[in-house]
């Protein structure tokens, strides 16, 4: 082997450094192919997950449109909301986007549907760190109770019965875990409220919101 | 959960070093499998040990992920033996390893998503296992490629069969069922495996939960140290004296 003068001494900081360094090199490169290589794969089994947990909110009878497709950004007052709508021709029949409840683990992710007249289509939880066998109930694998929101509005029942009975509101808590389940309440009626909110721009017809993209997509196309 | 990788690898038992040209191939085995198991024997690898193991199938899906990495670095490391200095072999493992373990996450995630959703979280975890630091120390950084990659493949096996073997028990008890969600890691052929054993059954949180976890492997670990003490017939009276912990 032909190493540089400084690197020949194998006990010498040359070549401790140029070993160390040949490996990152190594490594990284090894890396960056990995990533290129996986990129396009699990790009297409999160749109898959996600399109599978949209199709359980929003019922297929309801749209004829490729949910993923017809995606649209609401800036909200903590973060851009995506939201995805279901689209019969051009009439928005309903939405789906994410609520994040404060469970007793952290954060409760619940994808949410919601129909044109805000009533809700669905809801299931997307992920969560609750306590397995108590607040896990929270999953439709493990229990129906997620069903109850079903065909629910901010009308039905009145705003103070959204709540969980210990609260003396309308849905069941679990034995043994309350925090759960009221996050999860307070999820939905948060997300309905946000619906409520802006239901004019959500629901605008597909028309308008496709010359925005365009004239969107033209300013881009301008600039560069 | 990083105090397991105090442990240092120079303390994992001297016997690894196969002096001369030939090999003991079935002596690799036994150590890997179960006088020097990564779990029985040398009490490394708790944390993904009883993180991953409330089912038989995540115990499974962990123990195979760990094993791909284990030869993988065995291999390596054996091939780079000729050229790192003893000055800084340790972050060279240790970029080995932390790069393998990259790739069989990115791996896992594109190819077997499911199970990855499961046993997301813990495959990073791999890293952490001192297990395979230990064996690029003790055993691959001083062996050829053959030998290492057995080694690494025995170690693997044993880590797997132990994660199995802790996840059945756990998940039997605590949730009646074995091999749940077994299709999802080894496709639809192996659904049979996915028994209920307990129609109807409440569950036992506790053997689920963490302390469960730890309730199993002290038991498991007491049987081994019964069945070591039953008398061999076979047993060469030096193999007992290789037992460091």
């Amino acid at each position: 082997m032909n190493l540089p003068l400084f690197m020949r001494d194998r006990d010498g900081i040359g070549y401790q450094a140029g070993l160390l360094g040949a490996f990152t090199l190594v490594a990284a490169a090894l890396l960056v192919s990995g990533d290129r290589i996986t990129r396009g794969p699990i790009a297409e089994r999160e749109a898959e997950d996600l399109l599978a947990s949209l199709s359980e909110v929003i019922p297929a009878t309801l749209h004829d449109n490729a949910l993923l497709a017809n995606s649209m950004t609401l800036p909200t007052a903590d973060a851009p909301l995506i939201v995805y709508r279901a689209l019969e021709g051009l009439e928005v029949t309903g939405v789906a986007f994410e609520v994040v409840g404060q469970g007793y683990a952290g954060p409760i992710r619940v994808l949410l549907g919601i129909d044109a007249n805000g009533r809700v289509l669905g809801a299931r939880v997307l992920a969560h760190a609750e306590t397995p066998g108590l607040g896990d109930k929270i999953e439709l694998a493990r229990d129906d109770w997620i069903l109850d929101f079903d065909g629910r509005s901010l009308a039905d029942p009145e705003p103070a019965r959204w709540a969980v009975k210990k609260d003396g509101g309308l849905f069941d808590q679990f034995s043994g875990a309350t925090i759960t389940p009221r996050a999860v309440v307070g999820a939905i009626k948060g997300g309905l409220e946000t619906f409520a909110a802006h239901r004019d721009t959500l629901t605008a017809s597909a028309v308008l919101q496709t010359q925005i993209d365009e004239q969107v997509t033209d300013g881009r196309g301008t600039a560069r | 959960m990083t105090a397991e990788t105090g442990s240092t690898p120079a303390a994992q038992g001297g016997a690894e070093r196969t002096a001369g040209a030939r090999t003991d191939w079935a002596r690799i085995a036994r150590d890997g499998l179960w006088d020097n198991n990564v779990v029985l024997a040398q009490s490394l690898a708790l944390c993904p040990l009883l993180a991953v193991t409330g089912t038989a199938t995540n115990g499974l899906g962990l123990g195979l992920a760990s094993l791909v990495v284990m030869v993988l670095s065995g291999v390596l490391v054996s091939a780079a033996r000729g050229i790192i200095t003893p000055q800084v072999r340790i972050p060279v493992f240790v970029l080995i390893i932390a790069t393998l373990v990259t790739l069989v996450d990115l791996a896992m995630n594109a190819w077997l998503h499911d199970l990855h959703k499961v046993l997301g979280l813990f495959i990073p975890l791999i890293v952490t296992n001192c297990a395979i630091l230990g064996r690029a120390e003790a055993f691959a950084s001083r062996n050829r490629i053959a030998p290492a990659a057995f080694d690494g493949l025995m170690m693997g096996v044993g880590f797997t069969l132990v994660l199995v073997a802790l996840g059945a028990v756990r998940e039997a008890i605590g949730s009646g069922t074995l091999f749940a969600n077994a299709s999802l890691l080894l496709g639809d052929a192996m659904a049979f495996l996915e028994m209920t054993l307990i129609p109807d059954y409440r569950g036992f949180l506790l053997m689920i939960l963490p302390p469960g976890g730890f309730l199993a492997l002290g038991f498991l670990l007491a049987g081994q140290r019964l069945l070591k003490r039953l008398p061999l017939p076979k047993r060469r009276a030096g193999a007992a004296a290789t037992m460091s912990n």
